[in-house]
């Protein structure tokens, strides 16, 4: 956890009864679901914005503006102008935010509530996701789901969320989260859909689903070789392939009829 | 028989048409009147008789003295339960109450058959158009980069499981992303339609997105692919294997399978770099030259699955014309066991 400590030492607890308008606002926008409130503290140290001024058009205006002390009279292109920073800073500002002790305990309270939304795999029974990013780079990749339970990135449902920088969350937070809080670390599940005709497995994905058990099994006597936790329950994934004899094939030199399905 | 003249919407297009039905085929009346696709259904449908008769719009044998009632009776229909136009001519014979019951019984109904229908060629072709375009929607998995799925049941018995999503991609199963496909039942899809459709169209792109078809990008593999397993080997699980699989990593550093919070289920979304290590047979084979190459191997009560092949390249070119004959006649099922005998 090294790489943490440049600002996970930051801990702020005096958000006081300060109003914060704009970010308020920004947090309670229709499509912003997914941000956190970062802290005025927070907010108005400069070393937290290292570097940020050079990826912000107007960067003090649009800072001005997150914090609530802008007043500059212009004209509604410019206030657009700096609005649109100001959102591009808050979310850069957040990335970084929710990688310390303050932030991972905002987006702990988010998770729990599955205020990211639940696992669109069957297997996964909702598990709470998290935003991620798939690059730190601002607008290469949109924000992306991560689902702790089978570590798989998925596409939010709403084009609204599907729209959102995904270096606004960056590419580690999803995963210093549960190296900082070890105990969220759903156990892990072999259940898995298997394709079927008429009961019987399809050759080529019970091919694969054996090979890919065979991965696991390997990778969970190489952790217990290093007594390291499987993360798998006691018994689980100990399966026998029951009923895995008889198994259809598609492409294939004979054609035949498919029972229960006449048409005459 | 059916109502054609001036045509009033058919109860079965009704169905479809309603929200949270647009995964649905329509079922063809061909099908739905011969009666052996109907077989065993009369005992898992209440009002069976009715049922029937209302998904095809068909009039009650006995009702021709209460014509003058007809005007009255509608409305008071209409007003009950916003039903749809097509289908009053004939409620009047029935009280409300038992309507209710015929119309849910109708429902399940159409959904078993529909469970059947979409196995059938006919069923099969329909459900290939919608899949083509996109219709069920695409994989919420990145990975997969907007694969088509497809509509299926975990299980073929009504009320256990709604509707859930198959993607070919990663051979895995989802949610459907609206919540308006939460209360339509997966039984009605049934578990045998996702594979078969594989398997009755093994030349579809899985990789193809419905946006791509729509632009007039073929959906079809071209060319003279391997073949292993019985699939075309590009088309088994084409959305797994190296670049497909999420490696996690805190600042650019790969987490360690070692930490507490390492990796445990890449597993579950790989695929061999050499797609040909999945195939047993061959490597049994090579495992066990004495052995007659046609004959299931009894390992541990299993039965290894051996397959006969032809010499060199005679199954691909045979597969190859296969596949010409079919783009032109339509697309007879291609199914077959390994010639193992069933022991379920
Ligand atoms: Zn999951
Ligand atoms: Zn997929």
């Amino acid at each position: 956890m090294t790489a943490l400590t440049n600002m996970e030492d930051y801990v702020s607890e005096s958000d006081s009864d300060y109003t914060s308008y704009w970010r308020d606002w920004f947090i309670s926008s229709r499509g912003n679901e997914y941000f956190c409130e970062i802290d005025e503290d927070y907010l108005t140290d400069r070393f937290n914005l290292t570097g940020l001024n050079t990826e912000v058009q107007y960067y003090q205006y649009a800072l001005d503006l997150v914090t609530d002390v802008f007043d500059l009279d212009c004209e509604d292109d410019m206030r657009e102008t700096i609005e649109k920073s100001a959102r591009h800073l808050y979310g850069l500002v957040h990335a970084r935010y929710i990688v310390t002790t303050r932030g991972l305990s905002k987006m702990l309270e988010k998770y729990k509530k599955a205020d990211f939304g639940k696992c669109p795999r069957v297997a996964c029974h909702s598990h709470p996701l998290l935003p991620m990013g798939l690059s730190d780079v601002p607008s290469v990749k949109p924000v992306k789901l991560y689902c702790a339970k089978c570590e798989d990135a998925y596409n939010p449902k709403s084009s609204r969320h599907a729209a959102i920088d995904g270096a606004y969350f960056g590419s580690s937070f999803h995963n210093i989260i549960f190296q900082v809080y070890p105990a969220l670390v759903p156990a892990k599940s072999v259940e898995r859909y298997v394709p079927r005709v008429y009961g019987f497995k399809v050759h080529a994905a019970a091919s694969l689903v054996r090979w890919q058990s065979g991965r696991r099994e390997e990778m969970r006597r190489r952790l217990r070789r290093l007594e390291v936790d499987t993360g798998f329950r006691d018994g689980d994934g100990e399966e026998g392939d029951e009923d895995g004899d008889v198994e259809f094939e598609g492409v294939d030199g004979r054609p035949a009829v498919v029972e229960g399905a006449p048409v005459r | 028989m059916s109502t054609s003249s001036a045509a009033p919407e058919s109860w079965i297009s009704s169905f479809c048409s309603l929200i949270g039905h647009e995964y649905f085929a329509e079922v063809s009346e061909e099908f739905i009147e011969d009666d052996f696709n109907l077989t065993g259904l009369q005992t898992q449908v209440a009002m069976y008789k009715e049922a029937l008769e209302m998904i095809l719009d068909v009039e009650p044998e006995e009702d021709d003295e209460d014509e003058e009632e007809e005007d009255e009776e509608d409305e008071s229909l209409i007003g009950e339960g916003g039903e749809v136009a097509g289908r009053e001519r004939r409620h009047h014979s029935r009280m409300a109450s038992d309507l209710s019951v015929i119309e849910s019984s109708a429902e399940m109904l159409y959904g078993l058959i529909h469970q059947r229908f979409i196995c059938s060629r006919a069923g099969m072709q329909q459900m290939s158009e919608k899949y083509e375009l996109g219709h069920f929607g695409a994989c919420p998995r990145t990975n997969c980069m907007q694969a088509r799925t497809l509509p299926v049941g975990l299980s073929d018995i009504p009320g256990e499981e709604t509707v859930k999503l198959f993607c070919p991609a990663c051979l895995d199963v989802y949610v459907p992303p609206n919540s308006r496909f939460q209360t339509v039942d997966g039984a009605f899809f049934g578990r045998t339609f996702g594979a078969l459709f594989l398997l009755t169209f093994p030349d579809y792109d899985l990789t193809k997105r419905g946006a791509d078809v729509m632009q007039d990008i073929t959906s079809r593999i071209s060319g003279h692919p391997e073949i292993l397993n019985g699939f075309f080997a590009k088309n088994i699980a084409p959305g797994l294997g190296a670049g497909h699989v999420y490696e996690p990593k805190i600042y650019g550093f790969r987490v360690s399978e070692r930490a507490r919070s390492g990796p445990r289920m890449q597993w579950l979304r790989e695929r061999p770099g050499n797609i040909n290590e999945l195939d047993e047979a061959r490597l049994f084979a090579e495992q066990n030259p004495e052995s007659e190459d046609d004959e299931g191997a009894n390992t541990n009560g299993r039965v290894a699955v051996v397959r006969r092949r032809a010499p060199g390249n005679a199954r691909l070119r045979q597969r190859q014309q296969q596949l010409q004959q079919q783009r032109q006649n339509g697309s007879p099922m291609a199914l077959s066991t390994n010639g193992a005998e069933s022991e379920l």
